[in-house]
């Protein structure tokens, strides 16, 4: 599914985020990305999103090795992986609906439809009452989950979230966790970057440690 | 198919709402496009008109052609043989007895024309070829010239020539000014989709993040830019006709005076059109250089 071998990113500058990096994420695991900060999960994350192109060795995801990507399949790529950052990205000049609509404009499928799927999407996050308010609006816990709804919208294959939780109280980041426990648990493979520890004696997740760029 | 549908209806729904959104920018980007429309299309209209003038002023594209004052009625009914054959128009026969007598009508000429010993005009025919064509013209004269027993051929066409060129270097004129103004309106449409696309950096970078393709994200923009263009075009429409309305009683008075009758003949809907598809054409083409350009950060 997502299969790393010799992989480097070196910034423009000199500066090694990702050294040498070799790992294997088969379909329906659920992987943690964790380490100090600093140690290269977050550009991990945007390697594997094909926001940043590997410097050298091989990155497939679903079978594309995005080293050798044309820039023009970049976007298909990523209509199969759901993204969730930190920071949620989301739109604040629309309401929590349309924010919800744009991965479904963007493949093109009809209005009706595409209302359907983001009205489900967002029950699933319990976001459902809120549709027609703006983001804005939103607790910080609640964004989030607009945002993993945005993810998962387009029913991705990989859910891959970086410090998802990292703004959010012990109560929020809990609730955070579980949805993507239950994504885990009806198949979807799910990487998240996470400094956090608790989460990892909870789940018990399979577990890749960067240290300084590099696996340990 | 449905998708394709979906996309554009979308694009020019988010286009719509990008206009009505900010109904100022809106008023005041279609003010500028629709004056930088209306001067070419204004002096189009008029010149188009002038060329109406010029093709309507009657006697202007006459041939007058004179006999030698020896020719009898047998070299008469030669000319009248071969201006049937050569069926250039309407003609008229002027016998040089009737040329004296209108002489003899003008004022103070009659006592000069009753001095004369004998009658010194010749006779003399009145060609209105059908094809007014300054080349067709000469070509005429050139072929009447050479007939039997012709003295002289006049053709009033020195004028039909002098207006002849002032109509195509109004018509230069104007490619330049529409030149100009195309440029211009670019430019606004260039100016306005990159404020646009600087607004909505957070959309555009959430779009690409989730799979939006370059098309995707560049549409929107295209509309944007092909529909500001296209309603000023219709506004640049809207103000020549209102200028013309203006105009028509004024030229009406003015043409009575010169004992003619002319109206000024108004754009129809292939004009408008044409102004239009122009004001959404330069629109396009702003909103194509400009998002080429300004997308380039977010790679």
């Amino acid at each position: 599914m997502i299969v790393a071998s010799n992989l480097s990113k070196r910034y423009p500058g000199g500066y090694e985020a990702v050294k040498d990096v070799g790992f294997a994420i088969e379909a329906g695991q659920m992987v943690f990305i964790t380490g100090h900060s600093g140690a290269g999960k977050t550009t991990l994350v945007k390697l594997i999103a094909s926001l940043e192109r590997p410097t050298s060795g091989s990155l497939v995801v679903n079978g594309q090795n995005l080293a050798a990507l044309r820039r023009s399949a970049i976007p298909y790529l990523r209509r199969n992986l759901g993204l969730v950052f930190q920071d949620q990205r989301l739109l604040f000049d629309r309401s929590v609906l349309d924010n919800v609509l744009l991965p479904l404009q963007i493949v093109g499928l009809p209005r009706r439809e595409t209302v359907r799927r983001a009205q489900a999407a967002l029950d699933k996050v319990g976001l459902l009452a809120r549709e027609k308010a703006r983001p804005i609006a939103l607790s910080g816990g609640e964004q989030q989950r607009l945002a993993i709804a945005r993810a998962v919208v387009n029913r991705p294959t990989v859910l891959l979230a970086d410090e998802p939780t990292g703004n959010l109280d012990a109560e929020s980041a809990t609730e955070i966790l579980e949805i993507f426990a239950d994504f885990h648990r009806v198949g979807v493979t799910v990487v998240v970057a996470t400094h956090d520890q608790n989460w990892i004696e909870r789940y018990h997740p399979n577990v890749l440690r960067l240290d300084h760029g590099r696996l340990v | 198919m449905n998708a394709w549908f979906s996309h554009h209806r979308a694009a020019v729904g988010s286009a719509l709402r990008r206009l009505w959104s900010t109904p100022l920018n809106t008023l005041l980007s279609l003010l500028v496009i629709g004056i930088a429309l209306t001067l070419p299309g204004f002096g189009y209209v008029m010149l188009d008109n002038l060329r109406d003038i010029g093709r309507n002023a009657s006697g202007v594209q006459q041939i007058s052609l004179f006999m030698n004052l020896d020719a009898g009625k047998k070299d008469v009914g030669e000319i009248e043989g071969r201006l049937r054959a050569a069926a250039t128009g309407k003609w008229r026969f002027v016998p040089k007895e009737e040329a004296l007598k209108r002489m003899q009508k003008s004022e103070g000429m009659a006592e000069i024309v009753a001095s004369l010993p004998r009658n010194p005009l010749p006779d003399a025919f009145i060609v209105e070829p059908s094809n007014t064509d300054p080349e067709a013209l000469e070509i005429l004269r050139k072929e009447i010239a050479g007939w039997p027993k012709v003295a002289h051929v006049q053709l009033d066409s020195a004028w039909v020539k002098r207006f002849d060129a002032f109509l195509k270097l109004g018509k230069l004129a104007l490619s330049m000014l529409a030149g100009l103004f195309a440029a211009g309106l670019v430019a606004v449409t260039f100016n306005t989709i990159r404020l646009q696309v600087m607004a909505q950096t957070a959309e555009i970078e959430v779009a690409r993040m989730i799979g939006a393709t370059d098309t995707f994200i560049r549409r929107p923009f295209y509309y944007f830019g092909a529909l500001q263009g296209g309603l000023g075009g219709l506004l640049a429409a809207a103000l020549v006709l209102g200028g013309l309305r203006l105009l028509g009683s004024p030229v009406g008075d003015l043409a009575t005076l010169y004992g003619a009758s002319f109206a000024l003949h108004t754009p129809g809907v292939a004009e408008v059109a044409a102004l239009v598809g122009c004001g959404a054409l330069l629109g396009w083409l702003g909103a194509q250089l400009s998002v080429s350009l300004s997308l380039r950060k977010f790679d």
